[in-house]
């Protein structure tokens, strides 16, 4: 018999392996969840590690009020197949309330008001630990973060106050007000989700595939045309065949032109692409630090 | 796309060397040679370069992520990178040469498969090269490649490399280390590591990536002595699964075989294995580093923190505990008599330590009996006792059972890492 794991096997292991980690040392854990691939990926994870009870912790998502209506169609259709509890936090009402300006101009997005309201989100919840699908190989910042990340009572990442993290062993101890980031599939790659997901057979929103909608170009990515995002009067828009490789909100996410319309598809393409994941997410553009900046203020 | 077609194995590698040796260059040259580098990615430390007035572009900024250390031009933390041959699946932990950041060497090491260690042929083997290659023994890496880089300064001289080769060959004959391969490389200019140099006629070995590729690391793991530590108790609660009492975890050694005998710690009873679970389905066998649920026959009542072991096979249960640390905290060792957390596989306890045998000199690897204060970065042996029976295996045998770490309970901090004798 080969003792042998493939790679994907492999990280699936870790993966489950820091998800019951997190359910065992901390006392209100909370999943947060965006909608998109890696988040899916996330709560598969989570059902195959504590099978065959429920995921033991809730569903948060912090909802820009700019997502694409099939994201939030397709959260809801998830959380009602696993019975999981779902807190969506608003920036919308955030907004209304005044715990945060909107931008304006051109370039606005409610990228940046996330962090807020999920920061509220947690104190509401007296969450003590957040699991997110970050990914190391997502961007720079993200590259040097642990799997049990520790966040001050402000929330604030410290990127040169983090803890060793040796062999399986994940230190979650803080004091009062602190909590954790956890990061299950730091390890895993775009094109590793990507393989299991077709591997396992994971249902996705239809964003991920080729398909029809109206753009328009500005800095060299597509964005959609809707009427959340100021248009220049240069900017015409045209229809074309394309499909989101990242899914943020619809301000902040490019997309693709593909013709990838399943995963077998999406998969090749994705191992022959020139381009990062997160190349077209302007939100990581606004400056060369931009990850590295929002972390530090207690984004996810 | 099926479950065949994926079939790589994971390698984890470790790189340290002093920040002069250019071991981001040679990563940056790894991802780069191997097409695993992206054209944004590319162009973004093109321009950085650019901006910077550096000559050509400087892959080394590929691995410098943080605001500071693009600033000062160091690499201060760990940064995990990531590429993939048709063959393996890597991950590199990248680690940095100063001393003051053992720590996160030490980190990136715990779980590596193979330490590169890379040597500047102009200066041979220095400080740095002492320190990490005895961490790489210390954590039991089992397998070290020694690139001997910059040839292309010292004229792709043999000469020289040979002589480097013994000089570390005479070293590291008093470490512990199982296999050590050398490669002359230039990672500037990409001889050897991707592809073969045509300026080293005289080397016949393999390149570094064609090491990568093909290391045998299929017995890595200790796959005789079966460890399973219980991480988690699974009770669904629910009609379906009235009476299902899984013990969910990691296997840390060994194997487990569904109707298998076997003794559970601490308690000393006895059961057999009803039932390997896993969500997609029951399964006859388990094997590190599998993630599984675990039944047994008897109604019994195990908790986290317990361990699943074969009658015949057990690990040293004992309160007294004897081994190697390295020190990372600021606070030196509270000692004699410092209170710790300790947290070993899955358990915690409250530990004292009960003695410094002696620290060690990295250099010489000399046993220093006199100075016994522990700080950071410091190497020593000591004696501690816990509140509670661990159930231990020597580091050298399994690196999952024979390692803990040390909490401060005041500051929450990680403050040691510690290899059990």
């Amino acid at each position: 018999m080969k003792y042998q794991l493939s790679h994907l096997r492999e990280l699936e292991a870790e993966s489950i392996y820091v998800m019951r980690e997190v359910a065992a040392q901390f006392e209100k854990p909370v999943l947060m969840f965006s909608g998109g691939k890696d988040s899916i990926m996330m709560v598969h994870l989570a059902a195959k590690a504590f099978f065959p009870a429920r995921i033991p912790f809730p569903l948060l998502h912090v909802d820009t009020g700019h997502n694409f209506p099939e994201t939030i169609k397709f959260r809801d259709k998830l959380v009602a197949s696993l019975g999981a509890k779902l807190i969506v936090g608003s920036v919308d009402e955030a907004i209304d309330s005044g715990l945060v300006r909107e931008e304006k101009g051109f370039n606005a997005s409610r990228n940046a008001l996330q962090t807020a309201v999920l920061l509220e989100e947690l104190e509401k919840g007296k969450f003590d630990a957040a699991l997110g699908g970050a990914r190391r190989d997502e961007e720079k910042a993200r590259a040097k973060e642990r799997f049990f990340s520790h966040r001050d009572e402000f929330g604030q990442w410290d990127p040169k106050n983090q803890r060793p993290e040796l062999w399986n062993l994940f230190n979650g101890k803080k004091h009062f007000g602190e909590h954790f980031r956890v990061f299950p599939i730091s390890n895993w790659t775009e094109l590793d989700v990507w393989q299991y997901l077709a591997i396992e057979e994971v249902e996705l929103p239809s964003l991920y595939f080729a398909h029809k909608r109206k753009v328009f170009e500005r800095d060299g990515t597509l964005l959609a045309d809707t009427p959340i995002i100021q248009r220049k009067e240069s900017e015409q828009v045209v229809e074309k065949m394309v499909r989101c490789r990242t899914i943020g909100d619809m301000t902040c996410t490019g997309v693709w032109e593909s013709d990838a319309d399943d995963l077998d598809k999406i998969i090749q393409e994705v191992s022959t692409t020139r381009m990062t994941e997160r190349g077209g997410r302007t939100d990581d553009k606004r400056s060369e630090t931009s990850m590295e900046d929002r972390k530090k203020k207690g984004y996810f | 796309m099926t479950e065949q077609l994926v079939d790589t194995e994971l390698l984890r590698f470790s790189t340290a060397g002093s920040v002069d040796d250019g071991k981001s260059t040679l990563i940056g040259r790894l991802l780069y040679d191997s097409k695993s580098i992206f054209e944004d990615q590319y162009e973004q430390i093109k321009a950085t370069s650019e901006r910077r007035g550096e000559e050509g572009v400087n892959l080394a900024l590929l691995t410098d992520g943080l605001k500071s250390e693009r600033e000062q031009g160091i690499t201060i933390d760990v940064a995990y990178r990531y590429f993939a041959t048709p063959k393996r699946k890597f991950i590199i932990a990248d680690t940095p040469g100063h001393i003051q950041y053992t720590r996160n060497m030490v980190t990136g090491a715990s779980t590596a498969n193979v330490a590169l260690i890379l040597i500047d042929a102009r200066n041979g083997i220095v400080e740095q090269t002492r320190r990490h290659s005895f961490i790489s023994s210390l954590l039991q890496i089992p397998h070290i490649v020694v690139c001997i880089n910059k040839m292309d300064l010292v004229d792709y001289d043999e000469e020289a490399y040979e002589s480097i080769k013994n000089e570390f060959s005479g070293f590291s004959s008093k470490l512990d280390v199982k296999d050590i391969h050398f490669i002359p490389i230039s990672a500037l200019n990409g001889d050897n590591v991707v592809d073969r140099s045509e300026n080293m006629a005289w080397y016949e070995g393999q390149t570094l990536m064609h090491y990568l590729e093909n290391v045998h690391i299929g017995s890595d793991h200790n796959f005789i002595d079966t460890r399973f530590p219980v991480q988690h108790v699974i009770r669904p609660y629910n009609d379906d699964y009235h009476d299902y009492r899984g013990y969910a975890g990691r296997l840390a050694g060994g194997t487990i075989r569904k109707g298998d005998e076997v003794l559970l710690l601490p308690s000393g009873f006895k059961s057999k294995v009803s039932k390997i679970d896993t969500f997609n389905g029951e399964i006859e066998e388990a094997y590190p580093p599998m993630s599984v649920t675990i039944l047994l026959e008897n109604d019994l009542d195990l908790s986290r923190g317990d361990m699943i072991v074969r009658p015949n096979n057990a690990p040293e249960v004992t309160q007294d505990v004897d081994a190697m640390i390295c020190w990372f905290d600021d606070d030196k060792m509270k000692s004699p008599r410092g209170r710790y957390t300790l947290r070993h596989t899955t358990q915690e306890v409250q530990c004292l330590i009960k003695e410094v045998k002696y620290t060690l000199d990295i250099n010489t690897l000399h046993r220093n009996q006199e100075d016994l204060e522990v700080k950071m970065n410091d190497i020593a042996r000591i004696k501690i006792r816990t509140t509670k029976p661990l159930f231990i295996d020597e580091y050298r045998k399994n690196r999952i059972t024979g390692s803990f770490v040390l909490v401060d309970e005041g500051s929450n901090n990680t403050v040691a890492a510690g290899m059990i004798i």
